[in-house]
Order: C-alpha cells, then sequence, then structure tokens
C-alpha cells in the first residue's frame, strides 16, 4: 500500500529552513525586547522593534520563496503520488496540533467556568477563601465583578465590565458569513474539479471576501468593546478568555484569508489543474479548521 | 536553482554528498540532520552536566558553599529545561531520523527540508535559553515547570523563557509530523504496520503524542505571557482566574511529556535484547499495544503531580487509580523484555549491557512512580528528594540508558566502525555503579524529609548528600570516557560488517556500514527474512 512508483522524490539541499529558524529567532528576541524594554520605560519603539521587524521581513521572505520552490517543484512535475500523500499526512497534523492549541484556550475557559469562579464565589473548597478574601464576590457567569473588585472598588486593577456583546448580533452574523465561506470555498473546489476557472476565481474570490468581512466585524466588535462595555483584556477572568479565544481565531482567520488570497492570485495566473490541487485543498482544510473553532466559541463564548 | 528526482540521480552517482558547512545547513539528508541532532544532545548532555555538578558540589554540604540560593534554584530549573528539551528530546529525534527510513525501508524523511527546520531551531532556541543568564534578573529559577505566580517574577528572562518554548515546540511539531508522514507513506512495499520494528512503532506513537500535548504547552506558556504583559488573569484569583489552572493545563502537557521521553527509549531496548538474546522479540502484538495504551492512558492522569495542591476527593482517587492503571502495560513490557531473554544464547556488549540495566533500573523508578501515585502516601513524598531520585531512576538509568544503549548498538552502522568494547563496558560500569551512588541515597533522603529544590539542608542528611554528589561527580566524569570512545570509533574503529551483530535483524542491518548517503534509491523488498523477526 506504500506507494507505486519505482522511484522517489528527495528535494536537493536547501537555504531555506535554517534561514527561516534564523528569522524566527530574530522576531522571538525582537519581541522579548520590546516587552522588556517596555515594562522598564514604558516606550514600544526601540532595538526589539526593529529586530522583530528584520525577522518579521525574514519570515514572509522565507515563506515566498520556500513556496516558491515548492511549486516550481510541483509544476515541472517533479513530485510523484507519494509526495502528495506526504503533505497531506503533514497538513492533516498540522491542522490537528492547531485544534489542541485551541484546546488549552478551552481548556482553561472550562476550567474558569466550572471551577475557578465557582470556588471563589464560595462553593465546594472555595468556603473559606470566599469569606476571608472576597466575601462580598458572587459567582455569576458571565463574569462582570472580578473579586478584587468587591475589595478595591474603583481602584482595582482590573476594568469593570458595563456589558457583553450579546451572541445574536455580530456573532450570530459572523457564524453565518464564516459557515458561508465554507460553502463558497467549496464551490470553488467544484468549479476546479469541472475545470471551470472562471467560476473558481470568484467562488474563491467570494471566500477570501467573506474572510476579510469577519474579520472587519471582529475589529470593530474590539473597538465597541474597549470604548463603550469596558470589555478589555484587563478585565478579569471573564474579559482574558474572551480577547484570546476570539483573538487566537481571528487571527487564524486572517492567516487563512491571507492564504486564500493567495490560492487566488494563483488560480488567475492558471495555476493547479482539475487533478492536481493540493495547495488549495489544505487551505479549504485549514478554512473549515477555523470555521469549526468559531462554532465552538459562538456556543460557549458568546451564547451560553 | 536545481532540483531533481532520485531517478535522475542515481543513474550519474547516487552517493554524492554536498561539501563543506552548507552539507549541514542545507541538508536534506536524514542522516545527517539525524547526526546533527546526536552531536547537538551531547553537547547539551554536558551543558545540562554542568549544572547538575553544581547542583551537586553545593549539596556536598550543608550551608552555602558556591553559589547564591537564585543562582541555585536557576541551575535546577535549566538543568532541567536543558535536559529535557535539549538531550533526551533531540537525542531521541536524532534516532528517529537515522533508524525509521533505513528501518522501513525509505529513501529519507517524508519531508526533508522541514526536517532541516525541525533541527535548526534547536541551536537558536538555546541561544535564547542560555543568554538569559546573563539578563538583569538572571535564568529562570522558578522551576521547570513555571508555575505562576512565581515564574513570572522573572526578571528580563522571562520573554526569553516563553519563546524558547514556543520555538522548541515548532520543532518539536514539525519532527512529530514528518515522522508520522514518514511511516505511514514511505514505508517499503511488503512492509506493514505489524512488520515495522518496535522502535518505529514507539516513535509513531510518541509523535501523536508530541502533536497532542505540545500546543497545550505553548498555549499554557501564552497565558503565563498576557497575565505578565496584557493584564489577563489567567492564573490571578483576583480576577477570577486560578494559579492551579496552570497546573492542571501544564501537566495535560507534562504527562504525555515523560512518556515523548521514555517510550523511544522502550524501542531501542526492544530492538536491543532480541538482538543479543538471538530470539524474536517475545509478544511483539502485546508490546505495540502496550505502548499505544501507556500514551492513551498518559492523557488522564495528569494531576498526580499535583495532589496535595487541593483537589475535589473524586479527582484524587481518579487519578490514583488512572496511575496505577499504566503500570499494567509497563508491566507487559517489563515481562515481555524479561521473556525475550529466556532460554536466549545471550552475550553481554555494551548495548546488552546499557539495556539490562535499563530494565532493572528503569523498574526501580517504575516502582517507586507507583508509590509516588498512592495519594495518601504522596502527601508524605511530595516535593521531596524521593521524588527527585524517582524521575532520575527513570530518565537518567531510563532515558539516558536507553540512548547509550542505542548509541552503542548504532554506531558502527554509522561510522562503520567498531568501538572499542574494552572502553564502552568500561563506561558502562562506571556509569552503572555511579548513578546507583548518586541516585540511591536520594530515596533515604527524600523519605526522611529532605525537600527539593533548596541549596541548604539540615545537617542529618549530610553524608547521603556527601556520597550522592561523590557519585554525582563521578557519574558526570565517567561521561566524557564515551566522548573518547565514539572519538576513537570514528577515527581507528575496526571495520564493521553490514549485520555488525550476529543475532541483528531487519533492514537496516542489511545496508553497507555505513550506509549509502541516500539509503533506498528504489524501495527495497520485504519478506520475512528482512521483517522485524
Amino acid at each position: 500500500m506504500s506507494n507505486s512508483q519505482d522511484t522517489y522524490f528527495i528535494p536537493e539541499p536547501s537555504r531555506w529552513p535554517v534561514l527561516f529558524s534564523l528569522a524566527l529567532f530574530l522576531a522571538f528576541c525582537g519581541t522579548a525586547f520590546m516587552f522588556n524594554q517596555y515594562l522598564a520605560t514604558g516606550a514600544m519603539p526601540g532595538f526589539g522593534s526593529h529586530l522583530l521587524l528584520l525577522g518579521f521581513v525574514g519570515v514572509f521572505v522565507m515563506f515566498f520563496v520556500w513556496f516558491r520552490d515548492v511549486i516550481d517543484e510541483s509544476i515541472s512535475g517533479a513530485y510523484n503520488n507519494q509526495v502528495d500523500i506526504s503533505f497531506r499526512w503533514g497538513m492533516a497534523w498540522f491542522i490537528f496540533s492547531e485544534v489542541m492549541f485551541f484546546a488549552a484556550f478551552f481548556g482553561a475557559l472550562f476550567y474558569a467556568r466550572v471551577y475557578s469562579v465557582p470556588w471563589l464565589g464560595g462553593e465546594g473548597a472555595g468556603a473559606a477563601t470566599n469569606e476571608f478574601l472576597w466575601p462580598s464576590f458572587d459567582n455569576i457567569w458571565p463574569l462582570l465583578v472580578t473579586p478584587d473588585m468587591t475589595v478595591e472598588g474603583l481602584s482595582s486593577k482590573f476594568t469593570e465590565i458595563r456589558d457583553i456583546i450579546p451572541a445574536f448580533g455580530i456573532p450570530a452574523l459572523n457564524t453565518v458569513i464564516l459557515l458561508s465561506s465554507g460553502a463558497t470555498v467549496t464551490f470553488a473546489h467544484w468549479a476546479l474539479k469541472k475545470n471551470q476557472r472562471s467560476g473558481l476565481c470568484w467562488w474563491l474570490f467570494a471566500t477570501v471576501f467573506l474572510g476579510f468581512l469577519f474579520v472587519g466585524l471582529q475589529a470593530a466588535e474590539y473597538v465597541h468593546a474597549y470604548n463603550d462595555l469596558g470589555l478589555t483584556l484587563n478585565s478579569g477572568i471573564y474579559g482574558s478568555t474572551f480577547f484570546m479565544l476570539t483573538g487566537f481565531h481571528g487571527f487564524h482567520v486572517t492567516m487563512g484569508a491571507t492564504m486564500l488570497t493567495v490560492i487566488l492570485l494563483r488560480s488567475i495566473k492558471g495555476h493547479f489543474t482539475k487533478e492536481n490541487h493540493f495547495a488549495f485543498e489544505a487551505v479549504a482544510w485549514y478554512w473549515h479548521f477555523v470555521d469549526v473553532v468559531w462554532l465552538g466559541l459562538f456556543i460557549f463564548v458568546y451564547w451560553l | 536553482m536545481s532540483y531533481g528526482t532520485t531517478h535522475e540521480r542515481h543513474h550519474d552517482d547516487h552517493d554524492h554528498k554536498p561539501t563543506g558547512l552548507g552539507r549541514w545547513l542545507f541538508s536534506t539528508n536524514h542522516k545527517d540532520i539525524g547526526t546533527m541532532y546526536l552531536v547537538f544532545a551531547l553537547i547539551m548532555f554536558f551543558v545540562g552536566g554542568a549544572m547538575a555538578m553544581v547542583i551537586r558540589a553545593e549539596l556536598f554540604q550543608p550551608g552555602l558553599q558556591y553559589v547564591d540560593p537564585q543562582f541555585f534554584n536557576a541551575m535546577t530549573t535549566m538543568h532541567a529545561l536543558v535536559m529535557i528539551f535539549g538531550v533526551i528530546m533531540p537525542a531521541g529525534v536524532g534516532l528517529a531520523n537515522w533508524m525509521v527510513p533505513m528501518m522501513i525501508g525509505a529513501p529519507d524523511m517524508a519531508l526533508p527540508r522541514m526536517n532541516n527546520m525541525s533541527f535548526w531551531i534547536l541551536p537558536f532556541a538555546f541561544i535564547m535559553l542560555l543568554s538569559t543568564f546573563f539578563m538583569e534578573g538572571g535564568a529562570p529559577a522558578g522551576g521547570w515547570t513555571m508555575y505562576p505566580p512565581l515564574i513570572t517574577q522573572l526578571g528580563d528572562g522571562f520573554p526569553f523563557l516563553i519563546f524558547t518554548v514556543h520555538f522548541l515546540g515548532v520543532s518539536s511539531i514539525m519532527g512529530a509530523i514528518n515522522i508520522i508522514a514518514t511511516v505511514f507513506n514511505m514505508r517499503a512495499p511488503g512492509m506493514g504496520f505489524m512488520q515495522l520494528p518496535l522502535f518505529v512503532w514507539t516513535w509513531i506513537v510518541t509523535a501523536f503524542l508530541l502533536i497532542a500535548s505540545m500546543p497545550v504547552l505553548a498555549g499554557a506558556v501564552t497565558m503565563l505571557l498576557t497575565d505578565k504583559y496584557f493584564g489577563t488573569s489567567f492564573f490571578v484569583a483576583a480576577g477570577g482566574g486560578d494559579p492551579v489552572m496552570f497546573q492542571h493545563i501544564f501537566w495535560f502537557f507534562g504527562h504525555p511529556e515523560v512518556y515523548i521521553l521514555i517510550l523511544p527509549a522502550f524501542g531501542i531496548v526492544s530492538q536491543i535484547i532480541p538482538t543479543f538474546s538471538r530470539k524474536p522479540l517475545f509478544g511483539y502484538e502485546s508490546m505495540v499495544y502496550a505502548t499505544a495504551a501507556i500514551a492513551f492512558l498518559s492523557f488522564f492522569v495528569w494531576a498526580h503531580h499535583m495532589f496535595t495542591v487541593g483537589m475535589p476527593l473524586a479527582g484524587e482517587l481518579f487519578f490514583m487509580y488512572a496511575t496505577m492503571s499504566i503500570a499494567v502495560p509497563t508491566g507487559v513490557k517489563v515481562f515481555n523484555w524479561i521473556a525475550t531473554m529466556w532460554r536466549g544464547s545471550m552475550t553481554f556488549e555494551t548495548p546488552m549491557l546499557f539495556a539490562l540495566a535499563f530494565v532493572i533500573l528503569f523498574s526501580i523508578g517504575g516502582f517507586s512512580g507507583l508509590m509516588l501515585g498512592i495519594t495518601p502516601a504522596d502527601f508524605q513524598y511530595h516535593d521531596t528528594y524521593f521524588v527527585v531520585a524517582h524521575f532520575h531512576y527513570v530518565l537518567v538509568t531510563g532515558a539516558i540508558f536507553a540512548l547509550m544503549a542505542g548509541a552503542y548498538f548504532w554506531l558502527p552502522k554509522w561510522t562503520g566502525h567498531m568501538y572499542d568494547e574494552k572502553l564502552g563496558q568500561l563506561h558502562f560500569w562506571l556509569s552503572t555503579i555511579s548513578v546507583n551512588v548518586l541516585f540511591f541515597p536520594q530515596h533515604f533522603v527524600g523519605l526522611a524529609g529532605m525537600p527539593r529544590r533548596i541549596p541548604d539542608y539540615a545537617v542529618q542528611f549530610t553524608e547521603w548528600n556527601m556520597i550522592s554528589s561523590i557519585g554525582g561527580f563521578a557519574f558526570g566524569l565517567s561521561q566524557l570516557l564515551f566522548v573518547w570512545v565514539v572519538i576513537k570509533c570514528i577515527r581507528e574503529g575496526k571495520a564493521a560488517s553490514e549485520q555488525v551483530w550476529e543475532g541483528a535483524r531487519g533492514l537496516e542491518w542489511t545496508l553497507p556500514s555505513p550506509p549509502p548517503f541516500h539509503t533506498f534509491t528504489v524501495p527495497p523488498k520485504v519478506d520475512a527474512a528482512t521483517a522485524h523477526s
């Protein structure tokens, strides 16, 4: 079952992996210096940000040249079926690792809702904590008033949440947008498989449009939360889980939409055949993954 | 740019090698990348070992002798991070890189360029980690488990620690994906899953553990980062979070992690014992299922690392029983190794000696693990030197001994030269005696109540600590002998045959020693004679 070809494909030595590692190293160090600078002086620009910029440009260039090589190899016919299957295994398990990354943050959300907030409110083993530290704290979710605020009032380091974002407003609209984009990317795939190039490009364009529309609405929602609702990263565990989950998801949507844009440009350029288009499929898989994560967010962060 | 299929290449010269520094920097060859992993792990072994020497020097006597307490804690923290992420994991991946493609009849890893990136991340990541020694606030000193709120009080080194963990996670996940793609997709025709050598099996399972657990660690340290710099309150009770939440998320990664460290060791030992017993592995299928069972169970036992932190009684009981249940598949493995040796025609070359020491000494670590897994008993043992003794028995005489066994076992295959058997056995006996002098007394001081991660101790612990330190220095020095054995083997060892060991079975032993730069350009045929036997 392993393979039916009688030869293997092995790429020639490549400069990109080690340079990619270097670029990531610069980006990580730059960010770390920035954080330290910020804590020490309160000012952001400086050495760290330059290093980050350099690293970021490096990462971008590496993505470009590395994928350029892969695309060249693919188009020249150097790949056999076995290489294609290796790419599929690679992408599938990469997406699984992303699922586990989100699982950590969902785990934090569930832990806060099921354990830490009820305990702080005096349930279970938390009776003494509640009585001696925060006696007027109530176990309510969404947690608008943190334990600290019940003692410190307005001088608390946490901001008070005046209101949360209702599920059936922009979030519901965003659900519709993202689910529709999942459909449009499938239509694009069907068009590609029937070799309808204009259908492919237009459906892809629609998907990219919906993807960035989602990000735009999400950004507007963040501005609203920060300016009008007092819902910030700084407003206790509700704000922490809300922004980290939706923030990482929004980042992944942005990545996915950027990848879809690349696929769209390549489609316009005439890349992909109806048999050979794994790059398209990989991005489509990724897109469905961000879709599914969003459903989890909509249900557990916004709705319930 | 140039590229081509091996189809083009094997017509002219299929053993042509890139030369100079570029051969290593830009490599897409599983053997070169494997060598780099192994050399890197060996260098870090001495870096982490030097830190252990500082710890044992300070603990030679009660009172403060050489280092201040903050630096002592930095030593324990960094020793752990270096040994786990810089030695055992890279050495395991290095062996996988070298051996998995040869064992399954593949030309190389499935994704060779990504393979090189997984390696080259490591030196950069450890530059980041080790540079924290020279920063304001020093190196991480809050323990390798990075519990908040202590760890967030670290100085300028904090973001470097967090990003090192992210960076290493990227490397591990890429490495794991590569191994899965290789084994699932690159096996030679006729090589079914139940014909895979056990080393390959343990690595598939390890790869799944890596993909499932490393992202969770990345999430946990990301929350530490935002708690410190962005005002989130995941681990701040005043904001509705809980510092204990970090421990749960961390150990959800951390317990699978210990199997990431030990499963490849199981695989190595399962290759070596049949070879030197000149018998097939006893209970091959049960070994495969036991490996999978251990990995599966490892996701449901994490809270046994935190019995004393406070948990509902049902939680304490659940995690105790789940922990006990892991002893069953582990016992299957130990009994299978013993049964493999039963009535075998055994010889005791260095790899076999290390493998045998592994079986015995790892079992001691396993038994002390069972003691620690009993909740009420753990209330006594928690955070004492008994815990230190336990995990050093499983990680040093377990993982490191198996890696040493693997190195001696495959060194002739890699280099084409036999190592010096006398020196190898000297290395074995020095290591085995000194490591027990080093760690066995730590059980006693631990049971008597000596806490871990403390630079000073009560005077009644002095004698055993002195003995332990003497064992430690002897063990550290003995490892220098290993470097000499390797160098001597490469430079002047006698030529090794294809099969190297009389009892060796499997595809890798049908190849010349050293194997050609590109192992298989066309898929080999696998039959009963070359399969795992």
